[in-house]
C-alpha cells in the first residue's frame, strides 16, 4: 500500500526529567487526513510526547520534521504559528467574549490599528459554517455548554493564521482528552467536527482513555508504555484484546506458565458481604462476598474504579448507596475507625500522601494504627512495643533496621513493608493492599506477594489491587475484573482463567 | 570550628540552636552588668538576674507550652492573650467581691471560675477547628478580639486590683526560697511532658500534625485531639492569666497578656516546632521561651532607648531565626568555608523542579 509523506515525523525522541527518562527513543509519524490515536497508560509518555512536540518541554534527542521541514519548537505559540495546534481537556477560552471575539483573539484583523469587528464577525462565522456547526459568533461563550465551548476551542486553533493571511494554517491539531467531561451527543458532535477537518486533510492527534472512542473515531494508533514506542497499528487491524496486550505489556503465552501456582488454600466461611455498595463519581453500586483466607485480585485499567472500590470498604469514602456487613454485622462506613474497628485494613497506592507519617520513626510509623485503636491513654508497654516493631522488622525485611530511622527517608520497597507491618500488627481479618508492589524493587515485589499468600494460608482474607495481571493472577482465588467504574464480573480462578480471558473482559466489558 | 562526629551530634541535636542563642543572649549582658550570673540571698529568697529571667519569663513559658501542642497539630491559637486577660479578669473580680479576700476557700473557687472560663474557650476553639473545619487562625482569631472585650466587660472596663495573700503567692510569693511560679511553671512542663511522652497523646498529635489524612486512614480520631490540645493550651493561657494577675495584684482587661500570643508563637518556632505541624519539642519550647525573655531584659540591662526597642527586639529575632534556616547557614558558611558546602543551596532550590518532572510525565 503506498503511503503519502507523513506530514509529521517524530525520530528518535528522548526526554529526560532529573532521575526518570520520560521518552526514550520515540518515533512517531502522523499523515494528513488521518484520526491518530495517542494511547498508554497513565506515565507512559503520552503528555511529554505531546509537550515536546508543541514546545512546551525541550527536546533532549531526536528529530522532528514537519511537512519536510526539521523544525524544533521553543513555544507553543512558535508550533501554533507553524500550524501545530493543540486543545487541551480545560478550555482556556475568556468565556466572557464573544465566540466570534474567542476565535480571533490574539490575532483580530485589523485596519490602522483599529479592530475591524464586522470582518471578525463574518470571517468567524463563514469559519464556523464550513465546519458544519451551528453556532452564533455573537453571542457571549459562556451562553453555551462546556461541550459547544471545546468546539470552538478546536474552531480557534483551526482557524490560527486565517484572519489577515498569516500562518500555515493548521496541518495537525492536537486533541489531549477533550471527550472526558461530555455526554455521548456532545461526543458524536465532537467526532463529526473531526471527520469535517480530516476530510479538509488536517492531521488530528487524539489522546482518550475510552477505547471504544478510538475504535470510532481513528484510523491509526501508536501505544507507548514507560516512555518507550510498543507499536503503531491501523485501528481495523488490531482488537481491543490486543490493543489492552499492549497497553499493559504482557505477552499472553509469557504469562500461560503462572497457571500452575494457583493457591490451592481454601477459603472459609463468609467474612464481608457488599449489597450494592456505591458512590457518584467513584464506582457504580457493586456486589462482593470475600470469605475468610479468600484472596480477591482487582484487574482493571487505571481509573478503572479499583482504589475507589477498596477505599469504600475501608470507610475511606462514604458510599451512597447499599451496605456492607463485616462478620455478621452491618458496618456503618462512616470512617475508616468503623472499618478498622471490624478488623478491616488498608495500604493506600499513595504511601507518602495516604500512608506514611514521613517525619516520623520506622518504630513510630509501625504502630500507629494498633495504638490509635487503644486510644491516647492507653500507651503500648514499651517492651511490648519494641518487640512488636522487632519482630515485623525482622519478619518483613525491612531495612536499615533501626526503629529509629526516619520513614521517609527509607526507599519506596522498604516503606511499603513500614506500611504493612503497622496493619499486620493489628492482626485484621481483610487486609485490602491497594498497588502494594508499585515502584519498588523486583525482590521486595516477590517477599510482598509470598507474604500474601501465607497470610491467606493463616485464615486473612485479602484484596489485592495491582497493574500487573500475572500479579492478580498468581495471588487471586477470585478475580474481580473493572471498567469504567463498574466491577463487570468476578472470575474464579482456576486454569481456564488466562491472562486472555482477564483482558477480554477488560476489553469487552462483560462476563463471557 | 571541627567537624569530629562528637560536635557533629551535638550541633544536629534539635536543641543545639535555641540553646545557643540562649547562652549569647545572657553573654551579651555581662560587659553591661558585671554581675549578671550572680545569684544573692537576701531576706531567705534568692535574688539576681536569672531568677527574674525565669520569674518573668514564667507566664511566656506557659503560654508557649499550650501552644506548642497546638501547632503541632497543625494549627495555631490567637487567643491566648485574650484568655489571659479573661481569665485574670473572672478570678480577681470574684476575688474583690468577697468579705474576706485572704480566705482560701475564695481563692480557691476564684482560681476554679477563671480556669472554667479558660477551658471553655478552649472547647470553643477546638469545636470550630475539629468540627467546623474554619482555619484555626480564623477560628481563634474570634476570641482574641472579642474575649478582650469580654474581660473589659467583667471588669467593667476598669482595672480590678484585690488584696488577697493566698492569690498573690502564685505569681508573686516565693516559697523554699524561689519564686512560687518557678514551681508552677516546672509543675506544668513535667505534667505535659509526661502526658505526652508517657502515653500516646504526643505520637498521636504529631502524626495527625504530620499528615492528617494517613491519620484519619490509620483510624486517629484527630477530631478529640485537636479539641484537646485547644482546651490544653487554654488552660495553660489560664494559668499564665492568673500569675500575671497575681503578679501585680490586678486585673486589667486591657493589657493583661497583650501581644503574648505572638511571643508565644516565636518561642515554639525558636524552639524548633515546625509551624507545619508534626514533631514538637516542650524543652525547645521552654529555651525559646527564656530567649524571649532573655531579649526583653537584655534590652533594660544594656540601655536600648525605650523607643527603639521594638526595632532592636525585632532586630535579634530575624537573626535568631536565620541562625535556625538551614539554608540560611549554609549560603553564609558556606561562602565563608567555601568547598562542598557551597553546593547546599543549588538542590534546594532545584528540588522543586525535581519533585514536579515526574508529575508532568504522568499523562
Amino acid at each position: 500500500m503506498a503511503e503519502p509523506l507523513p506530514v509529521l515525523e517524530m525520530t528518535g525522541i528522548v526526554k529526560e526529567f532529573p532521575g526518570v527518562r520520560a521518552l526514550s527513543g520515540v518515533d512517531f509519524r502522523l499523515f494528513p487526513g488521518e484520526i491518530h490515536a495517542l494511547l498508554g497508560e497513565n506515565g507512559a509518555g503520552k503528555s511529554t510526547l505531546i509537550k515536546v512536540l508543541t514546545g512546551v518541554h525541550s527536546l533532549d534527542g531526536g528529530t522532528i520534521t514537519l511537512s519536510g521541514t526539521t523544525v524544533r519548537f521553543a513555544s507553543p505559540s512558535q508550533a501554533q504559528q507553524a500550524g501545530v495546534s493543540t486543545v487541551y481537556q480545560e478550555v482556556n477560552l475568556c468565556p466572557n467574549l464573544s465566540v466570534a471575539e474567542n476565535i480571533f483573539i490574539g490575532r483580530e484583523p485589523t485596519r490602522f490599528g483599529r479592530i475591524q469587528w464586522k470582518r471578525l464577525r463574518r470571517e468567524a462565522a463563514e469559519l464556523v459554517d464550513r465546519l458544519g456547526l451551528d453556532i452564533d459568533v455573537t453571542a457571549p461563550l459562556s451562553s453555551y455548554p462546556l461541550a459547544v465551548q471545546q468546539l470552538v476551542a478546536i474552531v480557534r486553533s483551526v482557524g490560527t493564521g486565517d484572519a489577515d493571511g498569516q500562518g500555515a494554517g493548521t496541518k495537525v491539531l492536537i486533541l489531549d482528552e477533550p471527550t472526558s467531561s461530555l455526554d455521548r451527543d456532545e461526543v458524536l458532535e465532537l467526532f463529526a467536527l473531526m471527520r469535517r477537518l480530516k476530510d479538509e486533510g488536517v492531521a488530528i492527534l487524539f489522546v482518550s482513555h475510552f477505547l471504544d472512542q478510538i475504535y470510532e473515531v481513528c484510523d491509526r494508533m501508536t501505544v507507548l508504555r514507560n516512555g518507550t514506542l510498543v507499536g503503531e497499528h491501523m485501528v481495523r487491524d488490531l482488537d481491543q484484546v490486543g490493543l489492552v496486550q499492549l497497553m499493559i505489556g504482557k505477552a499472553l503465552d509469557q504469562l500461560e506458565e503462572l497457571h500452575d501456582q494457583q493457591l490451592h488454600s481454601d477459603v472459609g466461611e463468609l467474612l464481608l458481604k457488599a449489597d450494592g455498595l456505591g458512590r457518584v463519581g467513584g464506582i457504580a453500586p457493586f456486589d462482593l462476598e470475600i470469605k475468610k483466607g479468600e484472596v480477591i485480585g482487582l484487574a482493571g485499567l487505571l481509573g478503572s474504579g479499583r482504589t475507589e472500590l477498596a477505599r469504600l470498604l475501608f470507610g475511606a469514602d462514604h458510599p451512597d448507596s447499599g451496605k456492607l456487613t463485616i462478620g455478621g454485622k452491618q458496618v456503618s462506613m462512616s470512617a475508616p475507625n468503623d472499618a478498622i474497628a471490624a478488623g478491616v485494613a488498608f495500604c493506600s497506592e499513595n504511601r507518602k500522601t495516604e500512608g506514611l507519617v514521613p517525619d516520623l520513626t520506622v518504630r513510630e510509623n509501625i504502630i500507629l494504627a494498633l495504638q490509635a485503636t487503644r486510644g491516647w491513654t492507653r500507651p503500648i508497654p514499651v517492651a511490648q512495643r519494641d518487640e512488636l516493631v522487632a519482630k515485623y522488622i525482622k519478619a518483613l525485611d525491612i531495612r536499615p533496621a533501626n526503629p529509629e530511622a526516619r520513614v521517609g527517608q527509607l526507599s519506596g520497597g522498604n516503606q511499603q513493608k513500614v506500611l504493612l507491618a503497622r496493619w499486620l500488627i493489628t492482626q485484621p481479618k481483610l487486609l485490602i493492599l491497594d498497588e502494594p508492589t508499585r515502584g519498588i524493587d523486583i525482590g521486595a515485589k516477590a517477599e510482598i506477594q509470598k507474604l500474601v499468600v501465607s497470610l491467606s494460608e493463616e485464615g486473612m482474607a485479602v484484596l489485592y489491587i495491582a497493574a500487573e495481571l500475572e500479579e492478580v493472577l498468581r495471588l487471586s482465588h477470585t478475580i474481580g475484573v473493572l471498567r469504567d467504574r463498574k466491577l463487570v464480573a468476578q472470575l474464579a480462578n482456576g486454569p481456564e482463567i488466562t491472562t486472555t480471558r482477564i483482558l477480554e473482559t477488560i476489553a469487552s466489558g462483560e462476563h463471557q | 570550628m571541627t567537624t569530629t562526629p562528637r560536635w557533629r551530634a551535638l550541633t544536629h541535636h534539635h536543641l543545639f540552636w535555641p540553646v545557643a542563642v540562649l547562652v549569647i543572649l545572657l553573654l551579651v549582658n555581662v560587659p553591661f552588668t558585671p554581675d549578671f550570673f550572680a545569684i544573692k540571698m537576701t531576706d531567705g529568697h534568692l535574688y539576681g538576674s536569672l531568677v527574674s529571667i525565669v520569674l518573668f519569663g514564667s507566664p511566656l513559658i506557659l503560654v508557649a507550652v499550650g501552644m506548642t501542642l497546638v501547632i503541632a497539630t497543625g494549627g495555631i491559637d490567637l487567643s491566648v492573650g485574650a484568655v489571659v486577660a479573661i481569665t485574670g479578669a473572672l478570678t480577681c473580680s470574684y476575688i474583690s467581691d468577697q468579705a474576706d479576700q485572704s480566705a482560701l476557700s475564695g481563692v480557691f473557687l476564684a482560681l476554679g471560675i477563671g480556669l472554667a472560663a479558660a477551658i471553655v474557650c478552649g472547647l470553643w476553639n477546638g469545636f470550630l477547628v475539629a468540627r467546623m473545619g474554619i482555619q484555626p487562625i480564623i477560628a481563634t482569631l474570634i476570641i482574641m478580639v472579642a474575649g478582650r472585650g469580654v474581660a473589659q466587660l467583667i471588669t467593667d472596663g476598669q482595672i480590678i486590683t484585690v488584696n488577697s495573700e493566698p492569690y498573690k503567692l502564685i505569681g508573686g510569693g516565693y516559697w523554699l526560697t524561689l519564686p512560687f511560679s518557678i514551681f508552677i511553671v516546672a509543675a506544668v512542663v513535667a505534667v505535659t511532658v509526661a502526658i505526652t511522652r508517657r502515653t500516646a497523646l504526643g505520637l498521636l498529635v504529631e502524626s495527625v500534625g504530620g499528615n492528617a489524612e494517613a491519620s484519619r486512614l490509620v483510624g486517629i480520631r484527630s477530631m478529640r485531639i485537636k479539641i484537646m490540645v485547644y482546651v490544653f493550651c487554654a488552660l495553660c493561657a489560664g494559668i499564665a492569666g492568673l500569675m500575671i494577675s497575681s503578679n501585680t495584684s490586678a486585673a486589667d482587661g486591657n493589657n493583661a497578656g497583650l501581644w503574648i500570643e505572638l511571643d508565644a508563637i516565636l518561642a515554639v518556632v525558636i524552639g524548633g516546632t515546625s509551624l507545619l505541624g508534626g514533631r514538637f519539642s516542650i524543652g525547645g519550647t521552654v529555651v525559646g521561651a527564656l530567649v524571649i525573655q532573655t531579649l526583653t531584659t537584655t534590652i533594660y540591662t544594656i540601655g536600648v532607648p525605650t523607643q527603639t526597642n521594638l526595632v532592636f527586639k525585632a532586630a535579634v529575632v530575624i537573626i535568631v531565626c536565620l541562625m535556625q534556616s538551614p539554608k540560611f547557614r549554609a549560603k553564609v558558611f558556606g561562602a565563608k568555608f567555601g568547598g562542598k558546602r557551597a553546593a547546599v543551596p543549588a538542590p534546594a532550590e532545584t528540588a522543586p523542579a525535581a519533585e514536579a518532572s515526574p508529575k508532568m510525565e504522568v499523562s
